[in-house]
């Protein structure tokens, strides 16, 4: 397996407190990782620094190979990285369609002025990104109007119609039900693995980590305390108490 | 959509034809306002395209007094006479200054790009006020009656001509902002009001889309400054004061920003309020024009263009 996302000594501090401290991990093609941890350990930074919205004070980060260090989150996109948010980031005065396509012609690249966005090729495909994420009957909505749990799913939707090679979710299923967390994971899962795009994402549900990650890696103030194979990880004592708390 | 969008066409095209004809009936001074609001309307869409951005301009006046200016100049020191080339050059010197300020201006947002462009638009005008023996200072320059399409004319066939050619230009620009609009680049710019961090993660420049609105907003209010200059012939530094600005943003709020068609609605309904309301209180049209911006603002917050939603919510009723 190759690489596809590697650290290297990756360091961030916010004053005096540590969110990322000689970070070396490397996350192979194909692969879906889940990231634990507890508040402030690190987790959501760690997405920061990978997607070049925060810049790390030493270290780098290599995508395929490529030191995107320095690069801006617009650059590091075009490279093939999108991710969702913890709090959906969305465009609530249009659409729900209307976002996707405007997705579906950025990952083309044709951001032009002058042929329309709602070309009927591209309707289509963005009804179909909608279907798989089982928002197609909200199409014509404005975003501001959608229920929470479906504002998650456009979010993530957006990031994926861009066909990246590196997936990163922030919490995907943060502020869904604890009876439609694993529908929600089921439905991503579901696009994500028939389209063979690498995946990491942040969670604090252990058992929706245990599920549905093949490799976990555990975060603890700034530091990667543990990582392999999920079962194995989330039965060790150090690893629950750094994550829960407890044993 | 596709069911509403010929209804809009043929709305647009009828509404031109209509436009086109009312010389028929209609006196020489009505003609001159709607000559003035329809070049006007053209600087309003100018800011209204900027508003979708959320990018509020208190310093528009500079693109249109270029505009003019480009003209005036033109005409002064190589004797051009030709409408259309005038505009041309007005249009080209518009997009010049736009493409060169927005290189700066572009990265800024909320209060700052406002008030960067005001900066901007009263350094040309005390330019414009001091530097007299080119740009005549506070006398302005006097433009002479231009050609047209290479016809000489003059008194009420030039008031009818530059009528219909404001009528032409305005529909040719409203609809290329609309198509605009209607772009990848347009919803970029709604994109941008909402959610800018989100726009970037979608691989796409923020800041190129703002410079190429810009760009165009600078471009429109040029051609809107020419056309006020052919029309009235004659023009001071006050075309980039800071109140001429703060009148576009006032027109822009009045007629709406949910349609290319606002700003010209807008535009006309200004320019006759306020030759009405001059004529009937000279000394108290500004407290007119105030009271009826408040009465906008708290009961018809998306402009009076916003009118036409509540009556098509009606009709299909």
């Amino acid at each position: 397996m190759s690489a596809l996302l590697e650290t290297v000594g990756l360091t961030r501090f916010f004053g005096s407190v540590r969110a990322a401290e000689d970070l070396n991990m490397r996350v192979d093609q194909g692969e879906v990782v889940g990231i634990i941890g507890s508040n402030g350990s690190g987790k959501t930074t760690f997405l920061n620094l990978a997607t070049g919205y925060l810049k790390p004070e030493r270290g780098s980060i290599l995508l395929g190979g490529r030191d995107t260090t320095a690069l801006p989150p617009r650059a590091i996109t075009r490279l093939g990285v999108a991710r969702s948010f913890q709090i959906p980031q969305l465009y609530l005065g249009m659409t729900v369609l209307e976002t996707v396509l405007l997705s579906l012609a950025a990952r083309a690249g044709r951001i032009g002025v002058w042929a329309p966005l709602k070309r009927s090729d591209r309707s289509e495909e963005g009804l179909q990104v909608l279907a798989q994420f089982g928002l197609a009957a909200h199409a014509g909505r404005l975003v501001g109007e959608l229920p929470e749990g479906s504002r998650k799913l456009l979010d993530i939707a957006l990031a994926v119609a861009l066909r990246p090679r590196l997936l990163l979710m922030d919490e995907p299923t943060a502020g869904v039900s604890t009876e439609d967390k694993f529908e929600v994971m089921d439905t991503l899962v579901g696009v994500i693995s028939g389209s063979g795009i690498t995946t990491i994402f942040v969670e604090h549900d252990m058992d929706v980590v245990l599920r549905y990650s093949r490799r976990v890696l555990v975060f603890d103030q700034g530091l990667v305390i543990a990582q392999g194979e999920p079962a194995a990880v989330l039965a060790d004592p150090e690893v629950r108490r750094a994550v829960l708390g407890h044993v | 959509m596709p069911a509403r969008a010929p209804t809009a066409i043929l709305l647009f095209l009828g509404a031109l034809i209509l436009l086109a004809a009312v010389p028929l009936v209609l006196s020489g001074w009505i003609l001159f306002l709607l000559t003035v609001a329809g070049a006007k309307a053209l600087a309003v869409l100018g800011v209204v395209l900027l508003l979708r951005g959320k990018l509020l301009t208190f310093g528009h006046a500079l693109y249109y007094a270029v505009g003019a200016y480009a003209a005036g100049m033109a005409v002064k020191y190589f004797g051009v006479r030709e409408a259309l080339l005038l505009l041309a050059l007005a249009l080209l010197a518009g997009v010049a200054m736009s493409a060169f300020l927005g290189l700066l201006v572009a990265r800024y947002r909320a209060v700052y790009f406002a008030l960067l462009n005001l900066a901007f638009s009263m350094v040309l005008y005390g330019m414009l006020l001091k530097l007299y023996s080119i740009t005549g200072g506070t006398d302005g320059l006097g433009i002479p009656e231009p050609t047209l399409a290479g016809f000489e004319l003059g008194g009420s066939s030039l008031r009818l001509a530059m009528y219909e050619l404001t009528v032409v230009l305005t529909a040719v620009l409203v609809y290329l902002t609309y198509r605009f609009f209607a772009s990848p680049t347009g919803y970029t710019l709604r994109a941008i009001r909402d959610n800018e961090v989100r726009v970037e993660y979608m691989g796409v420049s923020v800041w190129r889309a703002v410079y190429v609105s810009y760009v165009i907003a600078g471009g429109l209010a040029a051609v809107s400054g020419c056309l006020i200059a052919l029309s009235v012939g004659h023009i001071t530094p006050d075309l980039s004061f800071w109140s001429q600005s703060g009148e576009f943003v006032f027109v822009a709020i009045l007629g709406g920003t949910g349609s290319m068609l606002a700003p010209v609605i807008g535009s006309v309904l200004f320019e006759f309020v306020r030759n009405y309301a001059f004529e009937l209180s000279p000394y108290t049209w500004q407290m007119t024009l105030g009271i009826i911006l408040l009465l906008i603002i708290f009961f018809l917050p998306g402009g009076v263009w916003s009118l036409t939603a509540l009556v098509v919510r009606r009709g299909s009723r």
